[in-house]
C-alpha cells in the first residue's frame, strides 16, 4: 500500500508541474494588462514597476525563475495587494475557505446519506416524493439564489424576533457559519441523495441481502451492515472531488455572506489579472484537488476491504 | 417455522426497524455535528464582530467597506477604498470642513504665489507616537512619491513642484525637487510653472505626511497592516484583518476637536455586494448603504429618508482620434453627437433613479469663478437633430470616399450597467444612422490595455475628478494627457488648458475652461452620457455622516450619535 501511495504523489507531482505551466502560459497570454490602471502612468514608472514582478524578463525567463520560486513554495508578491505575499494570502484565507468546505461537505454527506437512505427506504411513498422533489430543486436552483433569499430570510427572521438570532453576514463566530455552510453544502447534498437512493435501491435487491434475511438475521444489523455500508461506497468515491469543488466554488457564497475566503482571491485575480495570485491560488487549488483525490483512494481501501491498492 | 408473528420479517416491518435505526444514526451524526460546529468555531477565532451598527453606550458605529484597501500608502493608494480609510487616519497640509470648504489642516496658513508657496504648520499636530508632524514629514513623502522607484501611479498630481516631472522620469536625483522645510514649522515649495489651484492639490492624499524613521524601520512593508502605518489623522487603524475586518479607533494625539467624535469604527464587512450591505442595513448591523434602483420601492414603503448625492464621475463615449480611425472624421463625430440623446439614455434605457443626463465633460460641482462651474458657462445646447446628423454623415461619406461605413468597435465595460449603455447605442446608431456597431465587452484591464492601445472606434469612458478645481477635467484632452486615450490633438485645446493651469486670474482660467466646454461640443470630442449619482440611507441616529466628490466617497469624520435623531 505504501508503494501505492508513493505512486500516486509522485503522479501528484507531476499532475502540479502540468497545471502549473500551463496555467504559467494561458494567463501570459491572456489579453490586457495587469500594470494598466484608471490612472495613466509615465513609461519610467512602468519599467520600474514591471522590474518590480520580473515582468521585464524575457517570457521562458520568467517561467524558469517562476519554476524555481514555486520548488521553494514561494508564489511571490501580489499585483493588487501590493505588499502582500501571495502565500500570506493563502495562509490567512485558505483555512477560511476550508472551515466553509468542511462543514458544507460534512453537511452535505450526512445530510446525502441520511436522506438517501429514507428515500430509498420508504421509496415510492410519501416521503419519497417528497425528498425527491426537494432534491430536484437543490441540484437546478444556483446557489446564488439560494445564498440570497436564505439571507433574506435571515433579515426577516431577525427583524420577526426582535433581535439578531443568526447574523445576516461576515465571519468570526460559530452563528456566521452555519447558513453559508448549508448553502453551500446543498448542491451536493441533494447530488449525494440521489447518488445514495439509487445505490441503496440497487443493494436492497441484491442477493446478499436476500440471504441475511432468509438467515434471519436482525432488520437492524441488515440495515447497517449489509444495506448502508454496501450503498455508501459510490457516496465516498464522489466525496474527494466534492470536498474540493465545494471548498474552491465558495466564491459565490462568500461574495454573498461577505466571508473572507480564498474563493474571491481565486475569482477575482483572474479579472485584475494578478498573474502571481492567479498562479498561487491555481497551483494551491491544483495541488488541494490531487491530495484529497489520493486521500479518497486510500480511504476507500479501508471502507471496502475488497479493494486492493497496488 | 416456528417463529412467532411479530419477529416475522416483513417488508412493513423491516422497514419500520430499519427507520428506527436510520433515526437513531440521524440523532448521532446530529450531536456529532454540534461538536465539530463547536470545535470549527474554537479554531476558526475570527475578530467576532457582531456589534450593532450604533453602539451608544461605547460610542461606536459599524460600518461597511466596499473592498479591502490594497495597502494603505497614502503615497502609493489609487484606489476608492484606500482613500476612504487615509482621510479618516491621515491629514494632510489642508482638508475638507463638513460644508466641503477648503480648511486649514496640518497647515496653519499659507500663502500662495506665482512662482511657488509657503505653508506655516501648526506645533501641535501630532503622529500617533505623540511626535510632533514636522515640515521634513512633507519633504521626505513628496521626494519619496516623484522617486520613480517608488512607482507611485499618482506622482503625476505634484508635477506642478518644481523638478517633479524630470525627477519621476529618472532624469534629476530626488534631492533636486522643489521643496525644503525652512524650519520644522515651514514648508517652502517652488513650483515649475504657476499653479493658482495648489492649495487644491495640497489637499489630496498623495500629497500626505510621513516620516522618515518610521517608514525605514518598516523594511518596504509600510502600509501593509495595522502596525506597518503611522498616523496623524482623527483615527487609527487598531486592528485590520485583512478581507474581513478593521477598526478603527480616536487617536488620542490628534488636535483637531471638530473631528472624529465617535470613540471607534468598527469596518465590519468588506463588502461590494449591494444585496448583502442592504440587508446588513436593515438587519441593523450598518449604519448606511447605498441603494440600486429595484431597491428604491421597498425603501419608500419602508419610509426610510432616501438621499440622493450626485458623486462628480461623469461618463462617455469617447472617440479614437487617431489617424487612420472613422472617428478622426468630424463630420462623422457629428453625425454620431447630434443622433442621441443622453436623457433618453438615462431615463429610457439605464433607468438609474440617481443618474443624471451629462450636458458636459464638467459635473455639476466645479465650480466656476463665484458660483457653479455650469451656471457661469452654461454648457452647449444639445438637440437631437437627426436631419442634421445624416447631412454630418454624407458628409463624413464623401470625404472618406467610402460607399458604406464599416462596422464600428465599441469598446465597453463588462458591468451591467456598461452593458445596457452599449446595447442601447448599438440599437440607436442601427436605428437613426444606419450604422452597424460591434460591441466589445471587456473586463476592466483588458478595456484599459485596449484604450491605451487604441484598438478601438467608441469606447464607454469615465472620469472622476482627483482634487477640487475644473481642471481635474479640464486638461483630459490636452495632447500630453496620458489618459487622453482617445488621442485627441488639437493645438487650440492645448492652448486653453495652458491657459487654464497658469493663468493667477481666476476669470481668466475659467473663461478658459468654459471655452474648452464648447470646443469638446463643436469639436465633437466626446459625447457625455450621464453624472452618477448615488441613493443611499443613513441610520437616523448617526449625524453629520457625508458623502463627497472629492477626497473619501464616504466620510465619517463629523459623524457623532444622536439617539433621539430617530
Amino acid at each position: 500500500m505504501w508503494l501505492y501511495i508513493l505512486k500516486r504523489l509522485v503522479q501528484g507531482v507531476i499532475t502540479v508541474w502540468f497545471i502549473a505551466t500551463a496555467t504559467f502560459f494561458a494567463m501570459h497570454n491572456v489579453p490586457g494588462d495587469p500594470l494598466l490602471n484608471d490612472r495613466a502612468v509615465t513609461e519610467s514608472i512602468r519599467a520600474n514597476l514591471e522590474a518590480k514582478y520580473g515582468l521585464d524578463q524575457p517570457l521562458a525567463r520568467q517561467y524558469l525563475i517562476y519554476l524555481g520560486n514555486l520548488a521553494r513554495g514561494d508564489f511571490g508578491i501580489s499585483f493588487t495587494q501590493e505588499n502582500r505575499e501571495v502565500n500570506d494570502i493563502i495562509r490567512h484565507h485558505f483555512p477560511v475557505s476550508a472551515i466553509l468546505g468542511v462543514l458544507a461537505v460534512v453537511f452535505a454527506a450526512v445530510g446525502g446519506v441520511l436522506w438517501g437512505a429514507l428515500t430509498s427506504l420508504y421509496r415510492n411513498r410519501l416521503p419519497d416524493y417528497v425528498i425527491m422533489f426537494l432534491v430536484i430543486l437543490g441540484i437546478s436552483v444556483p446557489s446564488f439564489v439560494i445564498a440570497a433569499l436564505s439571507q433574506l430570510a435571515l433579515v426577516n427572521l431577525n427583524s420577526l424576533v426582535g433581535h439578531t438570532v443568526l447574523p445576516v453576514a461576515g465571519w468570526g463566530t460559530l452563528s456566521h457559519m452555519l447558513v453559508p455552510a448549508l448553502v453551500l453544502g446543498l448542491g451536493t447534498m441533494a447530488y449525494l441523495t440521489r447518488l445514495m437512493r439509487s445505490s441503496m435501491l440497487e443493494v436492497i435487491g441484491s442477493d446478499y441481502v436476500r440471504t441475511a434475511k432468509a438467515k434471519g438475521l436482525p432488520a437492524t444489523r441488515i440495515f447497517a451492515r449489509h444495506q448502508l455500508r454496501n450503498a455508501i461506497l459510490p457516496v465516498i468515491t464522489v466525496l474527494g472531488p466534492a470536498i474540493a469543488a465545494i471548498t474552491t466554488g465558495g466564491f459565490v457564497v462568500e461574495l454573498v455572506f461577505a466571508i473572507p475566503g480564498l474563493g474571491r482571491f481565486f475569482v477575482e485575480a483572474v479579472q485584475q489579472l494578478d498573474y502571481t495570485v492567479i498562479m498561487g491560488t491555481t497551483v494551491f487549488y491544483g495541488a488541494f484537488l490531487v491530495f484529497m483525490v489520493i486521500v479518497v483512494d486510500v480511504l476507500y481501501g479501508i471502507v471496502d476491504p475488497r479493494v486492493r491498492l497496488e | 417455522m416456528t417463529g412467532k408473528p411479530e419477529i416475522q420479517l416483513t417488508e412493513q416491518n423491516f422497514t419500520r426497524r430499519a427507520g428506527r435505526q436510520l433515526a437513531l444514526y440521524a440523532v448521532y451524526s446530529l450531536l456529532a455535528l454540534i461538536v465539530l460546529v463547536y470545535l470549527l468555531s474554537l479554531v476558526s477565532g475570527g475578530s467576532g464582530l457582531s456589534g450593532s451598527a450604533i453602539d451608544a453606550d461605547s460610542n461606536t458605529i459599524t460600518i461597511s467597506l466596499r473592498e479591502e484597501p490594497p495597502q494603505l500608502d497614502s503615497g502609493r493608494a489609487t484606489d476608492a477604498a484606500s482613500f476612504v480609510v487615509i482621510a479618516h487616519t491621515m491629514e494632510g497640509l489642508l482638508g475638507y470642513d463638513d460644508n466641503s470648504q477648503l480648511v486649514p489642516g496640518v497647515a496653519e496658513r499659507w500663502e500662495i504665489r506665482e512662482d511657488g508657496a509657503t505653508f506655516w504648520l501648526r506645533d501641535n499636530a501630532r503622529w500617533s507616537d505623540g511626535k510632533p508632524v514636522t515640515a521634513h514629514d512633507f519633504v521626505f513623502s513628496w521626494q519619496r512619491v516623484v522617486n520613480p522607484a517608488t512607482g507611485s501611479e499618482y506622482s503625476f498630481i505634484l508635477y506642478s513642484i518644481r523638478n517633479a516631472e524630470a525627477i519621476n522620469n529618472g532624469e534629476l536625483p530626488v534631492s533636486y525637487l522643489g521643496v525644503r522645510a525652512v524650519d520644522d514649522y515651514t514648508l517652502e515649495v517652488e513650483f515649475e510653472r504657476p499653479t493658482p489651484y495648489f492649495e487644491k492639490l495640497a489637499a489630496f492624499s498623495t500629497y500626505y505626511p510621513l516620516r522618515e524613521d518610521f517608514f525605514n524601520s518598516t523594511n518596504g512593508r509600510y502600509g501593509a497592516d495595522a502596525d506597518m502605518l503611522l498616523y496623524n489623522g482623527p483615527y487609527v487603524v487598531s486592528e485590520w484583518v485583512h478581507n474581513a475586518s478593521m477598526r478603527w479607533e480616536k487617536n488620542p494625539f490628534y488636535w483637531n476637536d471638530k473631528k472624529g467624535f465617535l470613540d471607534a469604527i468598527n469596518v465590519g464587512y468588506i463588502t461590494q455586494d449591494v444585496n448583502a450591505k442592504l440587508n446588513l442595513f436593515k438587519d441593523g448591523q450598518i449604519v448606511d448603504t447605498h441603494l440600486v434602483a429595484p431597491m428604491l420601492p421597498s425603501a419608500m414603503e419602508q419610509r426610510w429618508h432616501i438621499q440622493l448625492f450626485m458623486e462628480g464621475t461623469v461618463f462617455f463615449l469617447e472617440f479614437n482620434h487617431r489617424d487612420g480611425r472613422l472617428t478622426d472624421n468630424h463630420h462623422f463625430r457629428k453625425a454620431l453627437q447630434l443622433a442621441q440623446d443622453p436623457a433618453e439614455l438615462v431615463y429610457k434605457a439605464l433607468k438609474e433613479a440617481s443618474y443624471l443626463p451629462a450636458p458636459s465633460l464638467f459635473p455639476e460641482f466645479i465650480q466656476g469663478v463665484n458660483g457653479p462651474f455650469r451656471k457661469e458657462y452654461p454648457p452647449p445646447e444639445h438637440r437631437l437633430n437627426l436631419a442634421e446628423a445624416r447631412r454630418h454623415l454624407e458628409l463624413a461619406r464623401q470625404e472618406l470616399g467610402l460607399d458604406e461605413f464599416p462596422p464600428l468597435v465599441l469598446l465597453s465595460g463588462d458591468t451591467p450597467v456598461a452593458m445596457v449603455a452599449a446595447e442601447y447605442y448599438q440599437a440607436l446608431y442601427k436605428k437613426n444612422l444606419g450604422l452597424d456597431i460591434l460591441i466589445d465587452a471587456q473586463i476592466f484591464k483588458q478595456r484599459l490595455a485596449k484604450m491605451t492601445s487604441g484598438d478601438f472606434d467608441i469606447v464607454l469612458a469615465g472620469w472622476g475628478p482627483d482634487y477640487d478645481d475644473a481642471l481635474t477635467f479640464g486638461d483630459l484632452f490636452a495632447s500630453w494627457n496620458l489618459n487622453n486615450r482617445g488621442r485627441y490633438n488639437n493645438p487650440r485645446m492645448d492652448e486653453l488648458v495652458r491657459i487654464a493651469q497658469s493663468s493667477l486670474d481666476p476669470k481668466t482660467r475659467m473663461d478658459a475652461f468654459g471655452e474648452i466646454q464648447q470646443l469638446i461640443y463643436d469639436d465633437a470630442v466626446i459625447i457625455p452620457m450621464y453624472e452618477r449619482g448615488w441613493s443611499y440611507v443613513v441610520d437616523p441616529r448617526l449625524k453629520g455622516f457625508k458623502r463627497r466628490s472629492i477626497g473619501p466617497e464616504v466620510d465619517y469624520n463629523y459623524a457623532y450619535i444622536d439617539v433621539d435623531g430617530e
